[in-house]
Parts: C-alpha cells; sequence; structure tokens
C-alpha cells in the first residue's frame, strides 16, 4: 500500500472531462430528463447524510446490546433498518462477526459492490483493480499493506460480493472499551474497520476521546 | 465475459493506494456524474445489471486507463444512446436534435430521500424449487458466458459448500441484457483458499462468493 495524500498518479484524467460532463448535462436538462435539483439532492445526500457514521451506530449498538446483535446476525436487514438506513445497495445486509479466531474482509471483485446505507459510496481504493485482484488470493499480504498482520492462526473469510447482497464487518469491541458510553463508542468505529482492512483501536493514551 | 473486469486472483495491477481522509468526490464533475446516473436510472430503462455490462464492455485497454467515474460515464452514454433517451449526435454536438419533444423529469428532487430510502430490492416471492441445501458439496460451473455474469473466471471448476441460502433473486446474466430477471436461488458458497489458489493460501483461510442455482453443478 502506497499512502497518498490527494495523489492521482494511476489515473489519467482527461482535462476535458469536466467540460463534458458539464454538456452532457446540459442537453439531458433540456430534454427534461433530470432536474438539476434532483442531482444537487443526490450529492448532497452522499456528501453529508449517509456515511460510515451510520455503520458505526450500528457497531456500537451490537457491542452495548446483546439482544441487537442477536438480531443484527441473523437478519441484518431488518436490524439496521430499526436504526433508520435501508435503501439503495443495502436492500440486502449480511453482518459478519470479527473474534479471537475469525477476520473478515469485503471486498468486490467484480465491479464496486459496497454497502452505501452504512458506509455511504466507497473510497478509491476499494474500487481499484489493486485491492480487488489481492484481496481474495492473497488477503493477508493486503492486511499486511494496510497495516494490519494477523496470526496463522486466525482464520480469514473473504465475502466477494457478487450479488445483490451486501457485507459489513463486525469488528471486535477494543478491550479497555468496557467504561465507554454508546456514542464513545460510534467515534472509535471507523469504516476500515467495517469493510475489515483495520481492527478498532481505543485512541492513543493521552488524546481526548 | 472473460472480462479485465474479473480481477480477483489478477497479479500486477500495481499497489494499493490508500488515501487518508478521502473526500467522497475528487472533483465537481465526478458527483455529476454519480446523480446523472441515478437520475437517468430513474427512467427505467435498464437494470442495475444492464450498468455493469455497459462498463465490462469497455474495451480492456480503455477500462484500465478510466477512472471509475469516467468508466461511468462512457457506460451512462452508451446506455442512453441504446434506450433512446438521447442520439450520438446530440451526446456529440451538446445540441437538441431539431423537434425533439420535451420530457418531464422521472426524478424530481423531492423524490429523492425516498428513493434512496428505498433502493430496489432484486429479491422476488417466486415458487421455484432451490436446487442445493446448506452443507451440500457443489462446483461452480465451467462455463464461459460472453455476455454478463457474475460468476468470476477463476472460481470456475471449483468445488465448493453451500454456506448459506439467501432465497429467491433476480438472475443478472438474463437480466442484463434482455430483462429476463429468471428468479432462480441464491446462495453464499464457501471456497477454501487452498481449493482455489493451491498451496501457497492458508489452509484456514476461504472466500465466500454469492452463486445462483445456474452457477452451479452438484459435486
Amino acid at each position: 500500500m502506497r499512502a497518498t495524500e490527494h495523489d492521482h498518479d494511476h489515473q489519467e484524467v482527461p482535462s476535458d472531462l469536466t467540460l463534458r460532463v458539464k454538456a452532457l448535462e446540459s442537453l439531458l436538462v433540456e430534454k427534461g430528463l433530470v432536474d438539476p435539483a434532483a442531482l444537487d439532492a443526490l450529492i448532497d445526500t452522499y456528501e453529508h447524510k449517509v456515511g460510515p457514521r451510520n455503520g458505526a451506530r450500528v457497531v456500537a449498538r451490537a457491542w452495548v446490546d446483546p439482544a441487537y446483535k442477536e438480531r443484527l446476525l441473523t437478519d441484518a436487514t431488518a436490524a439496521i433498518g430499526e436504526l433508520g438506513y435501508t435503501g439503495g445497495q443495502g436492500e440486502h445486509m449480511i453482518v459478519v462477526a470479527n473474534g479471537p479466531r475469525v477476520h473478515n474482509l469485503i471486498v468486490c471483485t467484480l465491479c464496486s459492490c459496497y454497502p452505501w446505507p452504512v458506509l455511504g459510496l466507497p473510497p478509491v481504493w476499494y474500487k481499484s483493480a489493486p485491492y480487488r485482484s489481492r484481496a481474495v488470493i492473497d488477503p493477508r499480504g493486503v492486511l499486511r499493506e494496510f497495516g494490519l498482520e494477523l496470526p496463522e492462526d486466525v482464520e480469514i473469510r473473504v465475502w466477494d460480493s457478487t450479488a445483490e447482497v451486501r457485507y459489513l464487518v463486525l469488528p471486535e469491541r477494543p478491550a479497555g472499551s468496557e467504561k465507554l458510553s454508546e456514542e464513545e463508542l460510534v467515534a472509535l468505529v471507523t469504516r476500515d474497520a467495517m469493510v475489515g482492512i483495520a481492527k478498532v483501536k481505543l485512541p492513543q493514551a493521552g488524546a481526548n476521546l | 465475459m472473460n472480462g479485465v473486469h474479473d480481477t480477483g486472483g489478477m497479479h500486477g495491477m500495481g499497489p494499493i493506494q490508500y488515501e487518508s481522509n478521502e473526500p467522497v468526490f475528487h472533483e465537481p464533475w465526478e458527483a455529476r456524474v454519480f446523480a446523472l446516473n441515478g437520475a437517468v436510472r430513474a427512467w427505467g430503462k435498464w437494470t442495475s445489471d444492464a450498468s455493469r455490462h455497459a462498463v465490462e464492455r469497455i474495451p480492456a485497454p480503455e477500462y484500465l486507463r478510466m477512472s471509475y467515474y469516467e468508466q461511468r460515464l462512457h457506460a451512462l452514454i452508451e446506455l442512453m444512446v441504446k434506450s433512446g433517451l438521447v442520439t450520438r449526435a446530440e451526446v456529440e454536438s451538446g445540441k437538441l436534435a431539431p423537434g425533439s419533444p420535451k420530457a418531464v423529469p422521472a426524478l424530481i428532487s423531492g423524490a429523492v430521500p425516498g428513493m434512496v430510502a428505498k433502493g430496489k430490492p432484486a429479491s422476488r416471492e417466486v415458487p421455484v424449487a432451490p436446487r442445493f441445501m446448506v452443507g451440500q458439496r457443489v462446483r461452480a460451473r465451467n462455463i464461459h458466458p460472453t455476455g454478463h455474469t457474475r460468476l468470476p473466471t477463476m472460481k470456475r471448476g471449483k468445488l465448493g459448500t453451500i454456506h448459506l441460502h439467501h432465497g429467491v433473486y433476480v438472475f443478472p446474466d438474463t437480466n442484463a441484457d434482455s430483462q429476463d430477471e429468471k428468479p432462480q436461488h441464491l446462495y453464499s458458497v464457501w471456497f477454501a483458499a487452498r481449493e482455489l489458489w493451491g498451496e501457497q493460501a492458508s489452509e484456514r483461510d476461504a472466500v465466500y462468493l454469492d452463486m445462483w442455482d445456474d452457477y452451479l453443478e452438484c459435486a
């Protein structure tokens, strides 16, 4: 893995894309095929309303409420719906739980399937060929690139999203988090942990929670 | 189709490029392409399977060169032209064809929250018998459809075990082009990593794939 700040040298984006897309949008608006306000509303939804915070709430609830956790692991779509997260790219949900001997990893080798209602839109690395190609054949190497070294006796289960079923990882609750409130737990849960490329960690000693 | 989109198990794709604090969209045009796809899809002219197939049909060198949203822009234009929503000349000139009627948008902004929250379930309540049971050994069929399929090349011919039964779902291979849903049972199938990748893989690890009845045969 190569960490980048704002680096797109893996993709050549032609400079005329802005113009081409603007011209296409104008044409479609002129034809009455799209409402520009609907475009704004769709963008606003996924930039500001739907994102990994939703999934973090699902995970934290499962950590503090064993009955909820059981519902989540038996009928994830309904249990996630209880918290108000439903809809496109999350119509059929399965939640897979990590444990001391099991680690789950989510991928879509064929395109970019990802559970939008709980995680929002996928990051570039998740949609890119390097992750998609290697997550299935070398999950341990991929996790190592993300800084997660798993012992040999941990079983890795890779879930390739080949249908309309979407997967979410229920990470392990970190040791030492017993006294944290549900809201404090929400703040600990990351997108990466819910895809399975990281574990949930307590903040460094001295840091503000 | 045995396309370059079917990446699972390939080597040589380069390092994974992780970006800290990544924005949802990197450029405004990416956000517009995302939204245009959603808004035009509301016309119901094609299925999500057809959208995926349109991306897969991008010639391999182009597919690998293009960014994600460039691929989606390309696929959107192809599907709009094919379904008659626009003409190629309109896209290229940016101007309406003479005498072109003015439509009323299929998706207005007020309908966006409802559409997002509802989604479009792919499960179907139709009485078809499942061909397999949980725990049963199965083999992924060694087939090479030239159209859309969700059966990855590197899994074909491999032995697995039915892990979960999801229910009856639309079958993408037929739904992509002909909109023939051909509903059938869908399962999560367990494959030992060593069955797929040989001795180099850990004996503990596994890959789970969602597979329809038509992808499987008795082992």
